[in-house]
């Protein structure tokens, strides 16, 4: 972070600026050569600039982005390099830019600010474009602090400027700006102007296309802040007047642009839609069926956003309305469906011919097959009338696209409809889709026949279904015939490997009464030769194979668990081929080390089956040398990171080892904390931290001579701005792992572990925001520092110890009377919160009875507990409650 | 400009089956903290930890916790039985246990009140009272689905389905599949039911370290709840019932005494209201009868018929001595080695004595010397000897008994007083 420079500085400053300048532009062009020495050289010298005088170089900068007489390419780059200067995608980084930008100098960055509007008024679009952006971003820094008030009022003063293309990087720059500050920094009177300036903009009356264009896009950004104007209901009649005007545009970018925003108005505005939903359809219907794609796809995923809402209002009051829901149902999917659903299926005649092999495909058809699916979910049965009669009209044409279509819709509404609807027509269409899958001549039929038996087997096949619609005798048929696609061009193969994982989930919860056992053998086998198919990297094929080889072996019984362990032996011949290869070029090392992942992540749902039953056990457990070798190797054959899915299979070889994993641990401990160490992904870091834990249960008090490794670089991560911060409850966690692993020894720790927990505690005592999404964190976070806790007294219970622990209770009490009087906390929070009131009672006695009763709330928020409808809840509560009794009487 | 996001094209897969790995690996860590947890709370809560089943050590020497925390309160005679008792660590599974094990295991742990041959002081402050149901006392252990009585001695009376936690096997109760209970019950043949006499375990949680005041709050809050006081059904063959509760005052004391009950009285059952529940005989806990209250006042032999002189069952020691069930047990005599030798009879041995003429002589209020003869051993289902308290209780009855107006006078007394009715006295 730089220091606010001195008067001095800034007059010396000056009086070089020309030279300076006359530099810039000569090394920002240099920046762009083609050669690589010339533009390292002059991006070396951008750097030293920077690093030596900050203020001058962004001066200068924008002195470069605001000169006419200076080249584009060094305008933009020195734009661009200005707004690299402001924000960053990583968090604190971005927060250590926002600081220094904050504490520069108010003259440096008035001139700055200076330049960047009057670029808007350039000749040239690039600069102007460039200028809109930095401006947004340097508006989205300094608005929260309520620094540069008048920024709104000049760029509105422009709007009103003859020149068209001032008044089109304005309202360019405004809708940045909404896109890049959040509502609450403008305030109403400002959004007011805002809203004119842009809907005037767009309004058919403005003769300039690139006027109305920018307009249109600004109002996209602008809608967010117009909460107040959209419950108005003349200023909601006037914009959608606009919006619904600009769809008409003989533009196709305003056009587009325009259907963009009725997305948006869709699930913003959704209770807001009413008076206008016809003129919507009307003017969407139109669209898909007449407009380019790109604008016709809009068209579509407006309905598909509407679906989105009522899907979220019918879940969350599961169709009953009370007087205080928030936002009821308007049912216009309902309503719109007679006309709706004929628009949707004639969308998925319009496929392209290679949409299968292409990742990225995003066509009519798909986007009206997924409304399709959508709207299923909305209106559940009584989408099937409507398009069971396109679907015998086309599903025995012999034009594929027809063919192809029929089974896409009937794919698509296989969920949201009832079992009891849907399943007579699925007796009837599995063997057709069975004969299809072997004999129809088109791939495209084929690859949509097999995922349309996944979809099946997901949403009609399983434990909870009345009537089972694969019986013991059409079980073999189906087998026979996927195993068969497995063997097809690999798109479809790969779907037939999602077909297989759907039917093998369905039977997760049967057991030995799974129809799929008797063909175990013959699955695994088939399913390891797809592994090995020449081509089995096309379509993620290789991946498919491995991830249903997993889901039959999460499904698989007792019956079969000898062949499971059979099947560990062949999984470490293949890891162990892996571990062979010497001197890889980056594009093999990248092969192998996908590949090391999928039979790790296979050995980890192999150890996870086998560890859980006690016979099968002892028989795998022959091969735990190897496969922890195997393990270490993976680990190896990286210098700077671990392999997560290899971490995540030693979680699960340490659960089901116990106590025995200690003579691996000394070899495995450099890849532990290399995990820990971990920043960049996250991932990596975060499941390690799981590992700890089992570890700490598997080894108990004989992890305490790695103890100190660990804590220190778990408390590490705790103090480090770069690690995610999903991590950082699962470390809390993890002190209560090892607390309760290695009970008093952990008084050492003590010192630094409780002042963390303690300022956490602070801070997830109150959520600020009304964010749902920061609530979740809060109280993950809240979860990891109460877990700790409990670890911690519990560890240290019946021990001479406990006094240590006395002078943190008065303070984890407030935690709970805070977190309890927030009113926001979730079941798992509730549960783990008054577990810790009874851990605290149960491990301090009658020293913690009197605290305890003068607490504010524990007696209130006992009682609710226990009055929870949570059995978990009520269960710790009632220990709670023993404990405390305990502690009181004594 | 930002556009809308597209959709995730509808045919690819949903999840990776990665983060799906990820998740349930973050699941089961989740049940293995919470199991590490749950088995911490209860090790200290309980003389029977009561570890969830699938917590059992994978191996035999792994056993985390030295034996003297787990097990304390189990009198554990022989090294052998020693051994086999050391793994059940749960309650859990010795319900599990079969025939002689079960027996031994469930023999040890019920509340066994002494016999009230004096007075407590500050019974009507510290105590309750109410009125023993005539029946069989027995543990109550419901878990996985059904429900088990065991009698003293430890032989099973009925196995059944019940209303209580994870009693039987219904969709209501599947939910918590660690859940189970220990009641302390009386079996009262007439109207078949089972009267809770004390909640040892509820819903998985132990009572043990709970004071007897709580647990009849707990059990008078909780047992109603279940539906198992409810009339029996399919799924509940036997009806649940508590029983009156009284503080031993004045009122509560003469309620027991003579209140209407709609079981056959046997005696009042005295409980200190601080007590723990604590497995074998227990001076917190006193049973006192007279004729008015009790068909069964001096003990009937095994023909039903009051012997002409009382008999006494006391357990031979190694070195000869006849010792009573109690901790430490008091010495009514020795048998001198000739004689056992010529009866074959081993330590270990219960043996029926009556006592003659020569009575029981007191000195200080200790026992110092009993006139016995030595009539055989007695019926196989008896498990245990008599406490030192049965005794002295049945001489009194037989000489001059401690009556219910002593209790009411003592209660008086020591209000006023607190006042003690020495051993002396009673002995006469």
């Amino acid at each position: 972070m730089s220091m606010p420079i001195s008067y001095g500085n800034f007059i010396s400053l000056d009086i070089n600026r020309k030279k300076i300048a006359m530099e810039v532009t000569q090394v920002l062009l240099s920046a762009q050569a083609v050669d690589a020495t010339v533009r390292k050289h002059a991006e070396d010298t951008l750097k030293q600039f920077q690093d030596q005088n900050l203020p001058g170089f962004l001066l200068s900068l924008s002195g470069e982005l605001a000169s006419e007489e200076k080249p584009i390419e060094s305008r933009k780059l020195a734009g661009l390099i200005l707004k690299n200067a402001l924000d960053a995608k990583e968090q604190h980084r971005k927060y250590e830019l926002v600081q220094r930008w904050l504490s520069l100098d108010v003259a440096v960055k008035g001139q700055i600010k200076a330049c960047l509007l009057q670029t808007l008024s350039s000749s040239v679009p690039d600069a102007r474009s460039t200028a809109s952006q930095v401006i947004a971003k340097v508006a989205s820094i300094e608005l929260p602090q309520k620094q540069w008030p008048e920024l709104i009022g000049s760029l509105l003063s422009n709007i009103h400027q003859v020149p068209p293309h001032v008044k089109q990087a304005t309202l360019e720059t405004l809708g940045y700006l909404c896109e890049e500050v959040v509502p609450d920094v403008v305030d109403q009177d400002h959004v007011n102007k805002i809203l004119t300036a842009v809907v005037q903009g767009m309004n058919a009356n403005e003769g300039n296309n690139e006027v109305r264009l920018a307009a249109t896009r600004a109002l996209y950004n602008a809608l967010s802040f117009a909460q107040a104007n959209f419950s108005n209901d003349m200023e909601r009649d006037y914009i959608m007047r606009v919006v619904c005007e600009a769809t008409l545009s003989p533009e196709v970018k305003i056009r587009l642009a325009a259907f963009e925003c009725l997305v948006s108005i869709g699930s913003t505005y959704y209770e807001k839609l009413t008076p206008y939903i016809q003129d919507i359809f009307n003017i969407t219907l139109k669209a898909v069926r007449e407009e380019e794609e790109p604008v016709a796809l809009q068209a579509i995923e407006f309905w598909s956003s509407v679906c989105d809402e009522e899907i979220d209002i019918l879940e969350e009051y599961g169709g009953e309305f009370t007087a205080d829901s928030d936002v009821p149902c308007y049912h216009f999917i309902k309503q719109a469906l007679p006309a709706l659903v004929p628009m949707l299926l004639e969308t998925l005649l319009k496929q392209e011919e290679d949409q299968d092999q292409d990742d990225g495909a995003w066509n009519l058809a798909m986007a009206g097959g997924t409304c399709l699916g959508l709207v299923a979910r909305t209106v559940g049965d009584d989408i099937v009338p409507l398009v069971m009669p396109f679907i015998e009209e086309n599903i025995t044409k012999p034009d594929w696209r027809q063919r192809e279509a029929a089974t896409y819709a009937f794919g698509s509404i296989l969920e949201g409809p009832s079992p009891d609807k849907l399943t007579p027509i699925v007796n009837v269409a599995l063997n057709f889709m069975l004969t299809a899958l072997t004999n129809d001549p088109s791939s495209h039929v084929k690859d949509t026949t097999a995922w349309t038996l996944g979809r099946i087997f997901e949403f009609l096949h399983g434990s909870t279904m009345e009537t089972p619609i694969i019986t013991p005798e059409n079980c073999q048929q189906i087998i026979t015939v996927l195993l068969q696609s497995m063997k097809d061009v690999p798109n479809v193969a790969e779907k037939a490997c999602g077909a297989l994982y759907f039917l093998a989930q369905g039977y997760e919860d049967l057991g030995s009464s799974s129809s799929l056992m008797p063909y175990f053998q013959e699955i695994v086998q088939s399913l390891l030769n797809v592994t090995h198919r020449e081509d089995a990297g096309e379509s993620r094929l290789r991946t498919a194979a491995y991830e249903t080889l997993n889901e039959v072996v999460r499904c698989s019984t007792e019956e079969t668990a000898r062949l499971v362990s059979e099947l560990v032996q062949v999984i470490m011949a293949e890891l162990h081929k892996t571990l062979e290869g010497q001197k890889l070029s980056s594009d093999e090392r990248e092969k192998q080390n996908e590949l090391q992942g999928l039979l790790c992540g296979c050995l980890q749902v192999i150890i996870q089956k086998l560890g859980a039953s006690n016979t099968a056990k002892y028989a795998f457990m022959q091969y735990g040398d190897q496969i922890m070798n195997l393990l270490l190797r993976v680990f190896a054959c990286r210098s700077a990171t671990v392999h997560e899915e290899a971490m995540l299979a030693i979680g699960a070889f340490a659960y089901a080892t116990g106590p025995n994993f200690a003579i691996f641990l000394p070899e495995f401990y450099k890849y532990l904390e290399m995990g820990l160490q971990n920043f960049e992904e996250y991932q990596v870091c975060a499941v390690t931290v799981g590992v700890v834990g089992d570890i700490c249960r598997a080894l108990e008090g004989k992890i305490l001579p790695y103890c100190d490794g660990i804590m220190t670089q778990l408390l590490k991560d705790l103090s480090s701005n770069q690690l995610h911060r999903s991590v950082k409850p699962p470390i809390f966690s993890c002190f209560g792992d090892i607390a309760l692993a290695i009970g008093e020894n952990f008084e050492k720790y003590l010192m630094y572990a409780m002042p963390m927990l303690q300022s956490a505690a602070e801070l997830s005592a109150h959520t600020s925001g009304v964010d749902d999404e920061m609530i979740e964190y809060t109280n993950l976070l809240r979860n990891g520092i109460l877990e700790a806790y409990s670890g911690i007294f519990q560890g240290f219970k019946n021990t001479p110890k406990t006094q240590l622990l006395f002078p943190y209770a008065p303070h984890i009490l407030q935690f709970l009377d805070s977190i309890y009087m927030e009113k926001d906390m979730d079941d798992v929070v509730m549960k783990t919160a008054i577990g810790v009131l009874g851990d605290l009672a149960d491990t301090l006695g009658s020293n913690a009875g009197s605290l305890i009763q003068q607490s504010v709330s524990s007696k209130d928020f006992l009682n609710e507990c226990l009055s929870s409808d949570d059995h978990l809840i009520k269960e710790s509560a009632e220990w709670a409650r023993l404990a405390i009794s305990r502690a009181i009487s004594v | 400009m930002a556009t809308h996001e597209l959709r995730r094209p509808f045919k690819r897969p949903a999840i990776s089956d990665q983060q799906r790995r990820r998740e349930i690996s973050l699941q089961r860590q989740a049940q293995n903290r919470r199991d590490a947890q749950h088995q911490a709370r209860c090790l200290a809560s309980t003389i029977l930890t009561l570890q969830p089943a699938q917590y059992e050590p994978t191996e035999p020497d792994l056993q985390p916790q030295s034996e003297t925390e787990l097990i304390p309160e189990l009198e554990i005679e022989s090294q052998e039985q020693r051994r086999d008792l050391r793994d059940i660590d749960d309650v859990i599974q010795a319900s599990r246990l079969k025939g002689v094990e079960a027996r031994q295991w469930f023999a040890k742990q019920l509340m066994l009140p002494e016999w009230m041959i004096d007075v407590p002081e500050r019974l009507n402050t510290d105590w309750y009272v109410f009125a023993r149901p005539a029946g069989k006392r027995c543990f109550v252990v419901s878990s996985n689905g059904t429900t088990i009585s065991r009698l003293r001695n430890g032989s099973m009376l009925h196995r059944f389905p019940s209303a209580l936690p994870n009693g039987a096997r219904t969709s209501k109760s599947s939910q918590s599949g660690q859940s189970y209970c220990i009641l302390d019950c009386i079996f009262h043949e007439p109207d078949q039911t089972y009267y809770v006499i004390d909640m040892v375990c509820w819903a998985g949680m132990s009572l043990y370290e709970c004071t007897t005041e709580f647990r009849f709050f707990w059990l008078n809050s909780k047992l109603v709840e279940t539906g198992a006081c409810d009339v029996p059904s399919s799924y509940h063959k036997f009806r649940f019932s508590t029983v009156p509760i009284y503080n031993c005052d004045q009122e509560g004391l003469n309620a027991a005494y003579t209140g209407p009950v709609p079981y056959v009285k046997d005696g009042l059952l005295f409980c200190n209201k601080h007590a723990h529940y604590q497995s074998g005989n227990t001076p917190l806990m006193l049973v006192w009868k007279d004729e008015n209250c009790s068909q069964y006042v001096i003990d009937t032999d095994s023909k039903g018929q009051v012997p002409n002189k009382q008999q006494v069952v006391l357990e031979l020691l190694f070195d000869g001595k006849l010792a009573t069930s109690d901790d430490p047990p008091v010495i009514f005599g020795c048998l001198n080695e000739d004689f056992i030798q010529k009866t074959g009879l081993q330590a270990g041995n219960l043996l029926r004595f009556a006592i003659s003429d020569g009575g029981l002589s007191f000195v200080d209020g200790k026992l110092e010397k009993a006139d016995l003869h030595y009539l055989g051993k007695p019926n196989r289902a008896r498990a245990f000897a008599d406490s030192y308290s049965k005794v002295i209780f049945q001489y009194t009855v037989r000489h001059s008994s401690l009556r219910i107006e002593h209790i009411y006078a003592s209660m008086s007394l020591s209000s006023e007083q607190g006042n003690k009715i020495s051993d002396l006295d009673m002995a006469g």
